[in-house]
């Protein structure tokens, strides 16, 4: 098992791999994200309460957990990176990044459309709101600490660092609404008990989750590419990759 | 011990102790962090005194009057154990509704009256269709009659 990792792990081995597998969740990010959002926007009933206007629960939640899941796989590339110094982890640290970052800014966006029809403000300074803009921070401190660094094994080390601190806050934009009155709502899916929420609206968000998800994975994926062919640009594997002999190259 | 076995061991350790670090000053900020208060809060002393703060609770059905003016409102805020009346002038969330949720920021007054200048509503993490809320207020009426039956006959 260990062998196989260890082998996929190799940029070399990993490029082609990575390329087959985009289409696939490209295809399911499509089709996923169309399901959901027939169900949310077609099916699922209006709200007692909202109305049409809880609707957009249906990107809110899944853009909200996958900005904290994001950040979570980036700090366990972070840390397996720094243990094991593999040259893998820093390029999908690197790959993941804006996608999370992208979740993040979407999710307060959406929770800000949200809240002032129903709550009557566009931002408060509670909990749960506080501790999502301190990770959309993190998302765009990391971002920025690693393209300061030139030497990008540097900027991996720095930037892995960043992201070890900063996963305390994952746990705390979780809980937040649980440990502190909070002007935000508690949660209505967890692992624990049944949604408290119609099945019909629950799959809705559930596909839409699936679709960043396979959204994300291909984003991520597409992006590592990139960062593979750039950093490994002299190493032999490129040159035959691209078709360029060091002889050959101009410039 | 080898360098990767260290470097494992120090960022666990390092983590452990920052977790720690961090769960201290949140619990020590507590009374920073809590969005609002409760009525009971307010009673037992836990709200800030002779500042402005931020009181929650549920809407207490058949309190909302309206004044002459149409903008001026008073209700009162309850968590069911204490009660707090609340005068508030401007226009009220769509959602503010007696018997839901609602976070109000002001002033204590001196006659235990809290004078709003914000009125927030703040909703449940429940999502049904109206038809199914229906069923579940029909359902709580029929049980509130049924205990006032037993009442009754006892």
């Amino acid at each position: 098992m260990n062998e196989i990792l260890f082998k996929f792990a190799a940029p070399q081995r990993f490029y082609p791999l990575a390329g087959r597998m985009i289409p696939f969740f490209a295809v399911l990010a499509v089709l996923f994200g169309a399901a959901g959002l027939w169900l949310g926007l077609a099916v699922a009933p209006i709200d007692a309460q909202q109305g049409e206007g809880y609707r957009i629960i249906f990107v809110h939640v899944p853009a909200a957990w996958m900005s904290m899941f994001i950040y979570l796989v980036m700090a366990f590339w972070a840390g397996i990176g720094l243990a094991f110094n593999t040259r893998l982890s820093g390029m999908m640290t690197t790959a993941l990044a804006p996608t999370g970052a992208l979740f993040a800014f979407l999710s307060l966006w959406t929770g800000a459309l949200w809240g002032k029809p129903m709550w009557g403000a566009w931002w408060v300074w509670d909990a749960r709101l506080t501790s999502s803009l301190i990770l959309l921070f993190l998302y765009i401190g990391f971002i920025a600490l690693q393209a300061a660094i030139d030497d990008p094994r540097r900027a991996d080390k720095a930037g892995a660092v960043l992201l070890l601190v900063g996963v305390i806050n994952v746990p705390i934009i979780y809980f937040s609404v649980q440990w502190w009155n909070t002007l935000h709502q508690t949660g209505s899916v967890s692992l624990t008990k049944s949604p408290t929420m119609a099945a019909v609206m629950f799959w809705g968000m559930l596909l839409m989750a699936l679709a960043f998800w396979m959204y994300s994975i291909a984003m991520a994926l597409m992006r590592a590419r990139c960062i593979m062919l750039e950093r490994e640009r002299h190493t032999e594997w490129v040159k035959n990759l691209l078709g360029t002999t060091p002889h050959a190259t101009r410039g | 011990m080898k360098a990767r076995h260290q470097r494992i061991a120090l960022m666990v350790g390092g983590l452990a102790v920052l977790g720690i670090i961090i769960a201290l000053v949140l619990n020590a900020l507590t009374s920073n962090i809590v969005f609002f208060f409760s009525p009971t809060d307010v009673v037992e002393g836990k709200a800030p005194q002779g500042r402005a703060f931020r009181i929650g609770g549920m809407v207490k059905e058949g309190s909302l009057q309206r004044g002459a003016d149409g903008i001026t409102v008073h209700f009162v805020v309850t968590d069911t154990e204490h009660d707090m009346p609340v005068t508030y002038k401007g226009i009220l969330p769509d959602l503010f509704r007696e018997g839901k949720g609602v976070v109000a920021q002001g002033k204590l007054g001196e006659d235990s009256l809290f004078v709003a200048n914000e009125v927030l509503a703040k909703h449940d993490e429940n999502y049904m269709p109206p038809e199914a809320a229906k069923a579940v207020d029909e359902a709580h009426a029929r049980a509130a009659r049924n205990r006032t039956a037993e009442t009754l006959q006892q």
